[in-house]
């Protein structure tokens, strides 16, 4: 599979700060990549640096469209999109308006038809159909994601960067995101997803990269990384998707000695066994 | 008071009014997509006629040197910052914006306006002039806070008024100016003498705020330039960039200011520091429309060339007295209409 | 020790000030006067600006207000400078009020831009009216006359402004360092944290508005019996952005920067006059452009101004002060018996336009217990909390809290009932003390206000406020970070002041938002502990989490809701089993 994202020691600093060290990384077409890593691990410093919304030292390179790499608009241009963690809706607009807004520069392509578009987000997201006419900022928390992501579809994006798109929502808005995911991944289209929710990262991803401190602490196929050791101590016993503390567990903000330890790393999940279901009751009380 | 002086006296308004009304129009546009209140624009205004005066009597425009001066550093500040970030595309536009374009303006200006050159001409070189002001004075003063707070743009807007016309006074002098009218001789309406000039700035005031109000409605490109002010990342992620929509704004502010100038040269004596008044006169029109709505802020306006025109009819001296406290009522309307709620989104 | 020598600096400085009569120039005198009475406007800009967050554009109109008065007042009238000085500062503080009220309400650039108006029409006025002499303004007023003794001469002008700025800036300093202060110096960051415990918002940024006001009304009353003269000039628009240019030059952050801002403009006006004169000929203005560049500069890379630049290279090694002893004060309430409602809301609905937020909820919260509530985001938690708080009017519905029903609810009036808050995203003043945030919560146990600061009779009262305040800080475990700036510390510990905020302002019903939020493992061990002895102490706790396991732990009953509605309250165990609570919390297909 041809290389769309090619990072090669990347490295962002703010002021004194250290966000991301000689980070390099790379995303193939068609394959959902997946960045996992607890808070403040620079995983949003990455994907903003990938954008270029912040300045960064090393090279981005997007290998099949050498333009891009020359301003955010040109990424965006070159259908390169970003679905920030802060959602960064247009609040007094209305949600068609931010719709519509999304397919910006490509309103003068040949053939472009707005409505069509429109059509097709509005199948992903029947609730955002329902809600058309209401202003962006009166949304809940999910529709607001669903909303962002929406946006950013209606680019018809070609590589698709999603930093947090499960922060802070309810295990029903998760699955169905992460349900879009598995759709767009099924049309072909490259993922860039950042997640704390490892396990349900992971379940869609075909590589990933764990990232701690700024620095790639492991990478591989994202099978061998959900089998490896320490993975599954740091991420995985925590990870549930409908588990108990809400869709992202929170993982202890700083590991101290990398991935093998952490306060809570070592608590058995109590609802290991039911890894079928595709959410799963948190309480456990029902099952 | 007889119905003709109150004729005579509406119809001043209403000419006095239509000024205000390209100046309020300018205001909501520049303040909508980049939040910042645009005090400089009246000393664009002034600047316009004072050029387009300068060109008439055979002299060099000192709007030619406060253009290279501003050029010149916007072109070290932007540069530098592109060649830092070895952003090949910055160092082109920047190249380009505060480099080639201004020069040729320029130059045109130095050599290719002699004294007989047809008006047009001499207008066409003005808005020139002043047009491309307008993205210097935002690259300066305004793009490296664009995402501060209202009220330190504000703060900004101000001193960059007080440059301007400390700098106006330098090279233009304390004489005030009248330049020639151009539209031939004045329209007789029954009782009414207007002139051709008045019917001008009515007509283009109308016709700017049909065009803004529908352009901001109905397009999408309108929208693109509010959604930089409501999420300036937002905007970069649809691939519009919040600094480029505010150079649009503000060459759209400076394109209204020159075409301005040139309407109400021949209307009034404008001097270097006219346009602090003239600006703040439009702002109490914007505010009538929450500094939002196009047709609101034109409404507002023409009411403060009204209140202006009768104001000095009875008590002359206190004319600026009367319009500035008008303010007063306008905004304790607006603090009902729009009360200040802090609401947190969930 | 070192405190002790910076806490006396000012008098020295004031004693060597006293004698530059001795060593200066009359015309270096008539400068330094001059800087002296521009410190006093800018220390009242600084109480406004930098401590308040509103900007004025009008504020040489209010020092015309304060000369005109009393110039007219002791010429035409024939009265006492001193009888012109409460005038002139009576009509600054009338005035000031009257465009205050009509603004204060509105964001920021609205005032600012009302001042403005103010100063346009002011110097209009006042060169139009025939009674204060036109453009040619008034002369020969009388010198102010202590006893029998008229202050005439430039030495004499010279120690009456000085005393005069002096005295300026230490009730400045004590204001601010006193109640009503901590309420202004918590207004920059809006208004919310003041309404939220128990303080008027809108009424202290009036306060701030009038007092920078009646500071620059004191102003120029000295100027015109020091002067003998007023006219419209110097009360322009011009003269007031130069003095918001000194004020954020200096830094509108503390008083000292009026002080240095007001000086070095000063002077450097002086200079570059001389300087630029001989070159552009003498009606130049371009001193002006440089001011203006120097502003922009300014806003651009150093937005808190000069002075902080300078107290980073002197104060690095300041030691903090010395811990106040904490005091455990009663309560001033009668708790509730345990077990009792303190809060009761039947059928409470909120719409916003079309969408129903909070749609028909009814439920109670009890003495010495904790209510938890749960629910996805957009469930309406965050509405209906806001309802409670009385940050949000409620559509329709029943509120009634120990009893008493509640018709409309506000923000301040909840807290004096005996409701205490914390925020969702944290809300302190980052740059006062975490001590001092606390103390912001005690706020409405104390009843000082700006004349007793102002005339030191708040000692006793401040004591017993930021001992209580420490108290708290201990009992959330942070008694050794009292001084620290609060913005400074780490979330889980700002979370834990916004708490121990809450607890000073001695509630009955504490209402937490998400506070375990952010939170590492053991610092959440820690609040649930703290939590439970709150419990204890019969306090009713309200909790609303998105961490259901932390909840659950806790809470004695739990509360769900779902699309603004109460899908379930009961025992946790109970709630838990709820097969629709599993459905629209958890997505399970039933």
């Amino acid at each position: 599979m041809s290389i769309l994202l090619d990072l090669e020691r990347l490295s962002v600093r703010y002021n004194r700060l250290t966000a991301l060290s000689d980070v390099s990384l790379e995303a193939r077409a068609g394959e959902v990549t997946t960045v996992i890593g607890p808070n403040g691990a620079g995983k949003t410093s990455l994907v903003n640096a990938v954008m270029g919304l912040i300045p960064s030292r090393g090279r981005v390179t997007f290998p099949l469209w050498p333009k891009a790499a020359l301003s955010t608009g040109a990424r965006v241009r070159a259908r390169i999109c970003l679905v920030p963690e802060t959602r960064d809706l247009f609040g007094p607009m209305t949600v068609l308006d931010n719709l519509r807004l999304g397919a910006f520069v490509a309103r003068s392509e040949r053939g472009f038809d707005m409505e069509a578009r429109l059509a097709e987000v509005a199948r992903l997201f029947p609730r955002l159909d329902e809600r058309r006419h209401q202003q962006a900022q009166t949304l809940s928390g999910g529709e607001r994601q669903m909303l962002a992501l929406g946006r950013a579809l209606m680019l018809r994006p070609r590589f698709l960067m999603l930093d947090e798109p499960s922060l802070g929502l309810a295990p029903l808005v998760v699955a169905e995101i992460f349900r879009v995911i598995e759709q767009l991944k099924r049309d072909g289209v490259a993922i860039l997803l950042i997640e704390q929710n490892a396990r349900a990262a992971l379940r869609v991803a075909d590589h990933a990269y764990v990232l701690e401190g700024g620095e790639v602490q492991l990478q591989g196929s994202a099978a061998t990384v959900m089998a490896d050791a320490r993975v599954v101590g740091a991420y995985l016993g925590m990870g549930r998707t409908g588990g108990a503390q809400g869709p992202v567990a929170e993982p202890p903000e700083r590991i101290e000695g990398g991935l093998a330890s952490g306060s809570e790393a070592s608590r058995p999940a109590r609802d290991a066994g039911v890894h079928h279901a595709r959410t799963r009751p948190a309480i456990g009380a029902a099952s | 008071m007889t119905f003709d002086i109150a004729a005579v006296l509406f119809q001043d308004g209403v000419a006095n009014g239509a000024v205000y009304v390209l100046l309020a129009t300018v205001l909501v546009l520049v303040f909508t997509v980049t939040r910042i209140v645009f005090v400089p624009q009246g000393d664009l205004i002034a600047f316009s006629a004072l050029t387009l005066a300068a060109f008439e009597a055979g002299h060099t425009p000192g709007t030619v040197w406060i253009l290279a001066l501003g050029a010149a550093l916007a072109l070290i500040l932007a540069g530098g910052k592109a060649a830092g970030e070895r952003n090949l595309a910055g160092l082109a536009s920047a190249a380009l914006w505060f480099g080639a374009v201004p020069a040729a303006i320029v130059l045109t200006a130095l050599f290719l306006v002699p004294k007989e050159a047809p008006l047009l001409w001499k207008m066409a070189v003005t808005c020139a002039l002043i047009t491309c002001l307008g993205p210097i004075l935002y690259r300066l003063v305004f793009e490296p806070i664009a995402a501060a707070s209202p009220l330190v743009l504000l703060i900004a807007a101000v001193a960059a008024h007080f440059g301007l016309s400390s700098i106006g006074l330098h090279v233009f002098g304390a004489e005030g100016v009248r330049t020639p009218g151009f539209a031939g001789p004045p329209l007789v309406v029954g009782d009414l003498v207007v002139t051709r000039q008045t019917v001008g700035v009515i007509a283009s005031s109308l016709v700017l705020v049909g065009l803004l109000s529908l352009f901001f409605r109905r397009s999408l490109s309108g929208k693109a330039l509010l959604a930089a002010a409501h999420n300036r990342r937002g905007a970069e992620l649809i691939g519009v960039s919040a600094t480029a929509a505010g150079r649009t704004a503000f060459i759209v502010a400076g394109l209204i200011g020159a075409i301005s100038g040139i309407l109400i040269g021949p209307m009034t004596t404008l001097y270097y520091d006219s346009g602090f008044i003239l600006g703040l006169k439009g702002f109490v029109g914007a505010i009538v429309g929450a500094l939002a709505i196009y047709p609101l802020a034109a409404l507002g306006a023409l009411l403060v060339g009204l209140v202006e025109a009768f104001a000095s009819f009875w008590a002359s001296a206190y004319r600026d007295v009367i319009v500035f406290t008008l303010i007063t009522p306008v905004l304790f309307w607006r603090s009902l209409a729009s009360p200040h709620v802090e609401e947190e989104a969930e | 020790m070192m405190r002790r020598i910076l806490a006396w600096a000012p008098l020295g400085a004031l004693a060597v000030a006293a004698m530059a009569p001795l060593l200066l120039t009359p015309y270096q005198l008539t400068v330094a006067t001059y800087i002296m009475l521009a410190a006093i406007v800018c220390t009242g800009l600084v109480l406004m600006t930098g401590v308040a967050g509103m900007v004025s554009f009008g504020q040489a109109a209010f020092v015309g207000v304060g000369a005109y008065v009393t110039a007219a007042l002791s010429t035409t009238f024939a009265l006492s400078p001193w009888i012109g000085l409460v005038a002139a500062i009576a009509s600054a503080a009338v005035l000031a009020a009257l465009i205050g009220l009509i603004t204060v309400r509105m964001s920021g650039h609205y005032l600012a831009l009302a001042t403005l108006c103010f100063c346009i029409s002011f110097y209009f006025l006042v060169g139009n009216a025939e009674l204060l002499g036109r453009f040619n303004g008034i002369t020969g007023i009388p010198p102010v006359t202590v006893g029998a003794i008229a202050l005439r001469s430039e030495a004499a002008g010279f120690a009456l402004v000085l005393g005069a700025l002096a005295l300026v800036i230490w009730w400045t300093r004590r204001l601010l360092a006193s109640r009503t202060g901590r309420v202004l110096r918590s207004l920059r960051t809006g208004t919310v944290i003041a309404e939220s415990f128990g303080v008027d918002g809108q009424r202290h940024r009036l306060i701030a508005f009038v007092a920078a006001a009646v500071t620059a009304a004191l102003s120029g009353w000295l100027y015109a019996h020091v002067q003998r003269f007023v006219n419209p000039t110097p009360f322009g628009v011009p003269a007031s952005i130069d003095y918001l240019f000194m004020t954020v030059i200096g830094g509108s952050g503390q008083v000292w920067g009026a002080l240095l801002g007001a000086a070095l403009v000063t002077t450097a006006k002086q200079e570059l006059q001389g300087l630029l004169q001989p070159v552009f000929g003498a009606t130049t203005r371009l001193d002006m452009l440089v001011f203006a560049a120097l502003m922009i500069v300014m806003l651009h890379r150093a937005r808190r101004g000069l002075w902080p630049l300078l107290q980073g290279l002197i104060s690095l090694h300041l030691p903090a002060p010395p811990i106040v002893a904490g005091i455990d004060l009663p309560s001033g309430r009668a708790r509730p018996t345990p077990g009792l409602p303190v809060l009761a809301a039947s059928h409470m609905r909120r719409s916003f336009g079309g969408l129903v937020a909070v749609d028909d909820v009814s439920f109670d919260v009890r003495a010495g217990e904790i209510l938890g509530v749960l629910g996805p985001n957009g469930a309406g938690k965050s509405t209906l909390f806001n309802l409670i708080s009385g940050t949000l009017p409620r559509s329709s519905g029943e509120l009634s809290f120990l009893g008493q029903p509640l018709a409309s609810v506000g923000a301040r009036d909840m807290c004096r009932r005996g409701l205490a808050r914390t925020f969702q995203h944290v809300k302190l003043v980052p740059d006062m003390s975490a001590l001092e945030n606390v103390a912001m919560g005690a706020t409405q146990r104390g009843h000082c206000g700006l004349a007793a600061a102002s005339l030191g009779l708040d000692r006793a009262e401040e004591r017993r406020l930021l001992g209580w305040s420490q108290h708290l800080l201990a009992r959330v475990g942070l008694a050794d970070k009292a001084w620290e700036a609060a913005g400074s510390l780490p979330l889980g510990h700002q979370r834990l002041v916004e708490i121990a905020r809450a607890l000073a302002a001695d509630p009955v019903l504490l209402l937490l938002d998400e506070p375990a939020a952010g939170l590492r493992a053991n610092e959440k061990t820690d609040l649930a502990r703290l939590l439970l002895e709150l419990r204890a102490d019969g306090l009713a706790i309200l909790l609303v989490e998105h961490d259901m396991e932390f909840v659950s732990e806790l809470a004695d009953r739990l509360m769900v809701m779902n699309f603004g509605r109460l899908i379930a309250c009961g025992q946790p165990g109970e709630v838990r089993a709820n097969v629709e609570v599993q459905e629209a919390y958890l997505g399970v297909a039933a």
